[in-house]
């Protein structure tokens, strides 16, 4: 066979049938305002920055093989960067939110520098102390009311919008078109060369390195990334509390313990994992909800559940099982002359 | 003709157990290199040290007319330094296909869309052709062998190292393998292969060495080495002065 008898296509049927059900479903959220109750928007930004966060999460973790569990650290540095350019230099908060990405990424590229030194646990572990640090030195900033925090003052919210409604609209749609974006250039990087590194880091680092993949800038690459993506859906969150505080905004819990818990029931190291298992985690939250302290039990059998009887998460069953990709991913050759082989 | 890698003085030990000690190589270009040796001698170390995966306790490599031994794997790849693992290490979650494209673009340092037609003629030359787009997860044994020497020939190698990959093929398997290798070998590619198939390797190689117990004990003339006293010692048990 010549050189010009094939062809490479990204997409297959069932990600025909996945991005057509990704672009109706964008369309019905994107109207939610209209149909909607004020309670049920609350709840959807909620559920899109847990997807957006679980899927950066499994960006970096999943693929990248790096296993943080300091995430909040950009949650919370995210954050920190909007009430500070909102409250002192007068930024109406909706544009803090990209700068809160810029300024992010680049805080990023020194603290991976000191990170990536470590390997395993230890990067873990270091991850957290990070995230820490960042904590410790969010509450000595007095100006933002240290460790007890601080609110948005009246007259930042009423920039954002002029009534309550409005308000809550505009961050609805917000959140909506930061999930997109973020996913998007998800599916992008990972259709790039970068993703063909990346995917080859996930599957198996040591013949990435003795294939010519320069592992160590894929991963920093992907390191400042999520970084940004994190710090940028950290700000959001806190636009819509509208209140801040270092224990709140760097909670290891809120912003790493559930994201990990979403990702391994969803599938890790999958772009379609991290959104089932948000599914999952607020279907498991709205109908538990109730059991106050035996609800967190209840995450933790339903984790050990899933890792026993499908380690590969939710969606890594069903994707082994049918051969199911949502997304437009796998590069597939098909010859010019014929059936695909 | 010149050499195109060169180990000077390599010394390695896992504790204690020795697997080079102060060892010299030079092998030339466009040579056929054999390294055979009792299990456990050492010999897939050594070619974690020729492509960095294993640092040497001290000692020097040299590859092209430089001094190699400090650079990370990745980079001795795309300088032309190619291996297939003995243990293959698919991309198990990437197609077949997907598998060559990464060592085609990473190994030469390509775009993506100039490697797909050769990436895919390697895996016609490989036989693989027909499972392009299966996972690589979903190949048995034989056909992740067959990828493990496709993807090290996708980097497009000046050197290229084989770590056992004739083990298991049927006699008729064998012999197109044998093929295939003298095939790339025309191409002026160096080969240096580690095999326990012997007749395989004599097939295809100008010069044979032995490894055991630290230190390369024959090396020469393919025929004459495997006759040797010293290489009847260690696989037969028979004393070299008997
Ligand atoms: N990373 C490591 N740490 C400790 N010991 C190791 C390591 N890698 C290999 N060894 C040991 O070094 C010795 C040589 O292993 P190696 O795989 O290089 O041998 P080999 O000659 O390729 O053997 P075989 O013919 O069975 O493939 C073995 O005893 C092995 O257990
Ligand atoms: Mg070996």
């Amino acid at each position: 066979m010549g050189a010009a008898a094939i062809r490479v296509v990204h997409s297959t049927r069932s990600s025909r049938i996945g991005v057509a059900g990704f672009a109706l479903l964008f369309v019905m959220l994107a109207a939610a305002p209209f149909w909607a109750e004020r309670s049920d928007l609350r709840l959807l930004v909620e559920i899109f920055t847990y997807v957006a966060l679980a899927s950066l999460w499994n960006l970096l973790a999943g693929y990248a093989g790096l296993v943080s569990v300091g995430q909040q650290a950009y949650v919370g540095l995210g954050a920190y960067i909007l009430f500070g350019l909102a409250i002192f230099a007068g930024i109406n908060p909706v544009w803090t939110i990209p700068i809160a990405g810029l300024i992010s990424a680049v805080i990023a590229i020194p603290v991976a520098f000191l990170i990536f030194r470590l390997r395993g646990h230890y990067f873990a572990i270091g991850t957290w102390v990070v995230a820490e640090v960042f904590r410790l030195l969010a509450a000595q900033i007095g100006p933002l009311g240290g460790g007890s925090g601080i609110s948005l003052p009246v007259a930042t919210v009423t920039a954002i919008a002029e009534t309550r409604q409005m308000r809550e609209f505009l961050i609805y749609w917000i959140a909506l078109a930061l999930l997109v974006v973020i996913l998007g250039l998800i599916v992008m990087l990972l259709r790039s060369r970068y993703g063909l590194a990346l995917t080859a880091i996930r599957d198996n680092e040591t013949a990435a390195l003795s294939n010519g993949v320069n592992v160590t800038r894929t991963k920093l690459v992907v390191y400042v990334i999520t970084a940004a993506g994190t710090a940028m859906i950290g700000a959001l969150i806190f636009l819509q509390k509208l209140r801040i505080s270092p224990d709140v905004a760097f909670s290891v819990n809120e912003w790493t313990a559930f994201v990990i818990f979403i990702v391994v029931i969803g599938g890790v190291g999958r772009l379609e994992g991290p959104i089932i298992g948000t599914i999952v985690f607020f279907l498991l939250r709205e109908t538990l909800a109730d059991l106050g302290a035996l609800y967190l039990l209840m995450l933790g059998i339903v984790a050990i559940g899933v890792m026993l009887k499908a380690p590969k998460g939710i969606w890594g069953y069903v994707a082994d099982r049918f051969g199911w990709e949502l997304f437009p991913l796998a590069r597939r050759v098909e010859r010019r002359d014929g059936p695909p082989p | 003709m010149a050499s195109i890698l060169t180990l000077d003085g390599i010394s390695k030990r896992f504790g204690a157990i020795v697997i080079a000690n102060d060892v010299d190589l030079a092998v030339k270009k466009g040579e056929a290199l054999g390294i055979i040796g009792p299990n456990g001698a050492g010999k897939t170390t050594l070619f974690g040290v020729i492509t960095g995966t294993v640092p040497p306790d001290s000692g020097c490599v040299t590859f092209d007319g430089r001094d190699v031994t400090r650079l990370p794997p990745d980079q001795r790849c795309r300088m032309g330094i190619a291996r297939s693992f003995q243990i293959p290490q698919p991309f198990g979650g990437m197609t077949v296909f997907e598998n060559l494209v990464v060592a085609a673009a990473f190994g030469q340092g390509r775009s993506e869309h100039d490697v797909y037609a050769q990436s895919h003629d390697i895996l016609e030359r490989c036989g693989l052709a027909a499972k392009a787009n299966r996972p690589a997860s979903s190949l048995t044994l034989l056909d992740r062998k067959r990828l493990e020497l496709a993807r090290a020939l996708a980097t497009a190698p000046q050197l290229l190292l084989l770590d056992e990959v004739a083990g298991g093929l049927t006699e008729h398997e064998c012999e197109a393998l044998v093929d295939l290798i003298r095939d790339i070998r025309k191409t002026g590619i160096t080969i240096v292969w580690i095999e326990h198939i012997v007749h395989a390797l004599l097939a295809v190689i100008d010069r044979l060495v032995v490894l055991h117990g630290g230190a390369f004990i024959a090396q020469g003339d393919p025929q004459e080495v495997i006759r040797s006293p010293q290489v009847n010692e260690i696989y037969m048990g028979i004393p070299a002065d008997a």
